[in-house]
């Protein structure tokens, strides 16, 4: 008994340790609780809020685009869409079926809804098929009942009212790249677009805006549950720019099936009133993604419909550039205001003969009679005489060769040659070199715009920019004062002697270009022809007289270009047309030119001054090309 | 005194017997079950998909409890060792053909019912050494040489539940033995040497652990280092209970359990979900029921006038209070994760009867508390 009572003994005080040991361990748990729940309660609050509470990014409407007048160019539309919340549907596969028995859905997008139904979350919307029409919706909607889990959602698409009249100019926007959106998150949004090209990528980000935000309580895997709290977003600055949508409808009309580009320029302050380019393409197209078949039409086109070729169409500027090789030799003093060159049709450099385009000779002219009859010898002359470093400085004065500043990226700068970019290249200038620059061949590429450009300096006597933009977002954009252009660095007497060469290619009986008179009362143009071959030409050829641009195949046909501004004795327009593979400035581009500019001037009442009598007409000679240099320079192509 | 006691014993019946269950301990139980319920009626967004199905458990482990409550002691004492054939045999039966899941062979199926036999195995071998323990005189237990069976037929369910692998469950095992072999009087030095014995073999088991284990470690020392990865659980776990507070959000207003940033809310996690909602207050309280559980169980053991039921209500008592202090101290950040529910509030069948079934012992050492298991023996 008294073992007995021992064990018990030992057993209680057992009994008691151990549960005094797991009330010490309880205890330690209540301490702990204590300090998590409590003392460092306030942390943990606050990680638990920033666990579920998450900012969502809401898309802006991107900014619309508004012409000159204020009519919207580009705009946004709604766009209805179908989307499959997987989770909705017991099987999803099945669905898709149904789905593709009403909608058919070819086999790249199934591969497409295939891989997004791979890494999305089940409650995240997959787009079907974008850009529903009326009778497609109704068919999804009659079938709801077998289509769980489908939905009409709608989103915004880009739309562009005059298509492909203004396509050059503002562009496109496409759907962003994996790794466009993950740089920005606000790109990764469903529906949010990026501008591609022109104007919609030149000012994409003010376009963009700037996102809302919304905070949202969201679970442990994203789900959104409830909406806490919303900052709405800054919609995308409306941009209003310099564009006459009227006026670029016209120009686009009037250069009809040409493969041509033309630019109108307000020459008093470089905004650009008119470009076009020809053929065009839909920008809407790249809303919904550009069908490989649509892609490769555009792509073989030798009109290059995808390219802007008023910026970036590169072209020999042929006889436009006497008016800049004239000023420069002004500067020089390599020839003086009344001095005569005589052209017997040809010169003489060494052992090579250059021609003029009239094979008996111009005789003896001054400056003003070489522009007026585009005298191919006296150019070669005043050339060889300036040296071709200061042609080509007195070239960048009037923009070429030159990026322009304007608000397209797509703008390039050509090329105006020096000794030194020539040397660079590890050949030597030769003096024939300087003799064919002389006519604005050689090694020039200039770009339509820059062209329009040196005909707006020439009128004005600034140095105005060719510019797209009047406002951002309500702020004007400076530049709409002529005054707030520089005054070039070019005598005044100079560029009047150049004007009035320009009037007489024109206006006076002989001049090269009487189709692009104006048949307005009181307003004259002054003008510049100029035709560019893309081929070389033999000598022989052109000797046996076996030369006629006509008869040649499309693409070895010379460009035929035009540069004029208007009015003449009050200079307010510039324009440049550049008409690809169309023989021969005056009778090509010229008329184009005329047209386009009555146009303008029709547009523009102020600008017409009271009725006077029309000059007469005269039938001029056309202009043909002159002979490439022997060692030939690249052919002027538009890349 | 003794008289009226053995008579008692010879005239039990099952109205007598009933009369004795301990009804506030049943209630109490209840109480820790309504805790469950409403706990996972939160984590389940309702009484669907698992506060009914916790209340349906609970009312089938009422009967489990009742039952072996009302079995005889003394038949439960001649059923300990065949019970521990049965738990071995299931053990190696779920090496063998046991379901895998989590990287561990932890379940069978039996019908529709999923067994997790190293729970039952616990308290089968607290029933077998004290069994073995029950008529142990001082002088015995000081004998090492008797020692070593039951410590063999402790050593061989804890070798197999390390290898299922479950590290949890099989320190717990083997504390809970440790529990019976210090509360039948095995000497303090033997516990000093088999602690010291532990501890210097820790670093070399460390090597044998494995990978999940391991890091399972490393995550608990160092849980901010990995905070997407096995930290996650235990990062997400303490913000639930410290964004609390005092008071807690109100029911149905935590946010981590509700958002789902709470891993397993509803089984291991349970106790988060119930402190973020009712704070350090509502969490002491569950403590409080828990603690007067655990106190309920010791006084039963002291209570206990026969060996073998001081034993097995110590060791039923201790499993439990180890289910309880893993699993908090678990939830907590104290010690490393380990997949250990708690018992009667957490969502699962099977924990929630094995737990009943102890309890039920627990009640039936109380309901025979004055009969002798060994008839043949004058009871002390």
């Amino acid at each position: 008994m008294r073992r007995d009572t021992n064990r018990t003994s030992v057993f209680t005080r057992r009994a008691l340790i151990l549960g005094g040991i797991e009330a010490l361990a309880l205890g330690g748990l209540a301490a702990k609780l204590y300090q998590v729940q409590v003392a460092d309660g306030k942390r943990y609050a606050l990680l638990a809020e920033s666990n579920r509470v998450s900012a969502r990014l809401l898309a802006p409407p991107r900014g619309r685009l508004l012409d000159r007048a204020g009519t919207p160019v580009a705009g946004n539309r709604m766009n209805w869409r179908a989307v499959l919340v997987a989770e909705e549907t017991d099987d999803v596969q099945g669905t898709l079926e149904r789905f593709s028995g009403l909608i058919p859905l070819s086999d790249h997008e199934r591969a497409r809804i295939d891989r997004e139904l791979g890494h999305s979350r089940r409650f995240i919307p997959i787009i079907l098929r974008d850009f529903l029409e009326w009778d497609e919706m109704a068919l999804i909607e009659v079938n709801a009942p077998d289509l769980p889990g489908i939905l009409i959602d709608v989103g915004t698409t880009r739309l562009y009212p005059f298509g492909a009249t203004l396509a050059h100019v503002i562009g496109y926007v496409a759907p962003p790249s994996e790794d466009e959106a993950e740089d920005e998150p606000l790109l990764a949004l469903p529906g949010m677009r990026i501008g591609r090209a022109a104007v919609e990528k030149y000012h994409d980000l003010a376009l963009r805006g700037r996102a809302g935000l919304v905070q949202v309580e969201v679970n442990a895997v994203g789900r959104v549950i409830r909406e806490l709290a919303r900052e709405e977003g800054v919609p995308g600055a409306e941009i209003t720019l310099t564009i006459d949508s009227g006026l670029q409808q016209d120009v686009v009309a009037t250069l009809g099936a040409e493969s041509a580009s033309a630019v109108v320029l307000d020459a008093q302050n470089g905004e650009v009133l008119a470009m076009a380019t020809t053929p065009s393409f839909d920008p809407g197209l790249f809303n919904s993604g550009v069908s490989q078949a649509q892609w490769n039409e555009w792509t073989k086109n030798r009109q290059t419909p995808l390219i802007n070729k008023a910026v970036a169409g590169l072209y020999a500027p042929g006889s436009t550039f006497k008016m800049v090789v004239a000023m420069a030799g002004l500067a020089a003093r390599a020839i003086t205001a009344n001095e005569r060159i005589f052209c017997p049709g040809y010169l003489d450099l060494g052992d090579t003969r250059f021609h003029c385009w009239s094979r008996y000779g111009h005789g003896a002219l001054d400056l003003r009679g070489g522009l007026k009859n585009s005298c191919d010898v006296f150019f070669y002359e005043v050339a060889r005489r300036t040296g071709i470093d200061a042609i080509a400085a007195m070239a960048n004065r009037f923009g070429l060769g030159v990026r322009p500043a304007i608000e397209l990226p797509e703008a390039r700068a050509g090329l105006v040659p020096t000794r030194a970019w020539r040397e660079g290249h590890g050949h030597h200038w030769n003096p024939g070199d300087t003799v064919v620059h002389g006519i604005g061949q050689g090694f020039l590429e200039i770009a339509p715009v820059q062209l329009a450009t040196m005909a707006a300096r020439i009128a004005t006597g600034r140095a105005v920019e060719p510019h797209l933009t009047r406002s951002v977002g309500g702020a004007a954009s400076p530049g709409a004062d002529p005054a707030s252009w520089p005054a070039l660095d070019v005598p005044a007497p100079y560029l009047h002697m150049v004007r009035e060469g320009m009037w007489a290619v024109v206006n006076e009986p002989g001049g090269t270009a009487p189709l692009a008179r104006l048949d307005l009362p009181g307003v004259q143009l002054a003008g510049k022809t100029g035709s560019t071959q893309v081929r070389h030409v033999s000598r022989e050829m052109r000797e046996h007289g076996h030369f006629n641009s006509e008869s040649l195949p499309w693409e070895f046909r010379p460009h035929a270009l035009f540069v004029a501004f208007a009015p003449y004795d009050a200079p307010r327009y510039a324009l440049a047309v550049v008409v690809e593979h169309g023989n021969a400035g005056a009778q090509r581009a010229a008329p184009l030119a005329r047209a386009i500019m009555t146009d303008v001037l029709l547009r523009d009442p102020a600008n017409r001054a009271a009725p006077a009598p029309a000059a007469p007409r005269v039938t001029a000679r056309a202009e043909a090309a002159p002979i490439a240099p022997p060692d030939g320079p690249p052919p002027a192509e538009t890349r | 005194m003794i008289e009226r006691r053995l008579y008692r014993a010879e005239g039990f019946g099952l109205a007598a017997k009933l009369r004795a269950v301990s009804w506030l301990y049943v209630t109490l139980l209840t109480l820790l079950a309504l805790v469950g319920y409403v706990a996972l009626y939160s984590a389940g967004g309702g009484p669907a998909p698992f506060a009914n199905r916790h209340a349906l458990r609970f009312a089938a482990g009422l009967v489990i409890l009742i039952a072996t409550a009302l079995t005889d002691l003394r038949l439960i004492r001649r059923l300990a060792w065949p019970l521990y054939g049965l738990g071995i045999a299931l053990l190696l039966a779920v090496a063998r053909f046991g379901h895998v899941g989590k990287g561990a062979q932890r379940w069978i199926e039996i019908g529709a019912f999923q067994l997790q036999p190293s729970e039952l195995m616990k308290i089968f071998l607290v029933l077998a050494l004290a069994a073995w323990f029950r008529r142990a005189s001082w002088e015995r237990v000081g004998n090492p040489l008797f020692l070593i069976p039951p410590a063999l037929a402790s050593a061989i369910p804890v070798v197999l539940i390390l290898k299922q692998p479950n590290l949890g469950t099989a320190v717990i095992t083997a504390l809970v033995a440790g529990s019976v072999f210090f509360a039948a009087g095995v000497r303090w030095w033997k516990f000093a040497l088999i602690a010291l014995a532990i501890g210097l073999a820790t670093p070399l088991a460390y090597h044998h652990l494995h990978d999940y284990q391991r890091a399972r470690i490393e995550t608990f020392l160092h849980p901010e280092s990995d905070p997407l990865g096995t930290g996650y659980n235990i990062i997400q776990s303490k913000i639930a209970l410290g964004s609390g507070g005092l008071w807690g959000k109100g029911f149905l207003h935590g946010t981590q359990g509700h958002l789902d940033f709470l891993p397993e809310k509803q089984t291991d996690f349970i106790f988060t979900v119930l402190a973020e909602e009712f704070g350090l207050v509502g969490a002491l309280a569950l403590l409080a029921l828990i603690t007067t559980l655990i106190a309920g169980g010791f006084v039963i053991a002291l209570r206990a006038r026969d060996p073998f039921g001081r034993l097995v209500a110590t060791g039923i008592t201790t499993n439990y209070f180890l289910y309880v202090f893993v699993n908090l101290a678990m939830v907590m950040g104290a010690i490393p994760v380990g997949g250990v529910p708690l018992p009667l509030v957490s969502h699962g069948g099977s924990a929630l009867l094995t737990a009943m079934f102890g309890f039920g012992l627990l009640l039936s050492v109380e309901v025979h508390r004055d009969v002798a298991a060994d008839p043949e023996r004058e009871p002390f």
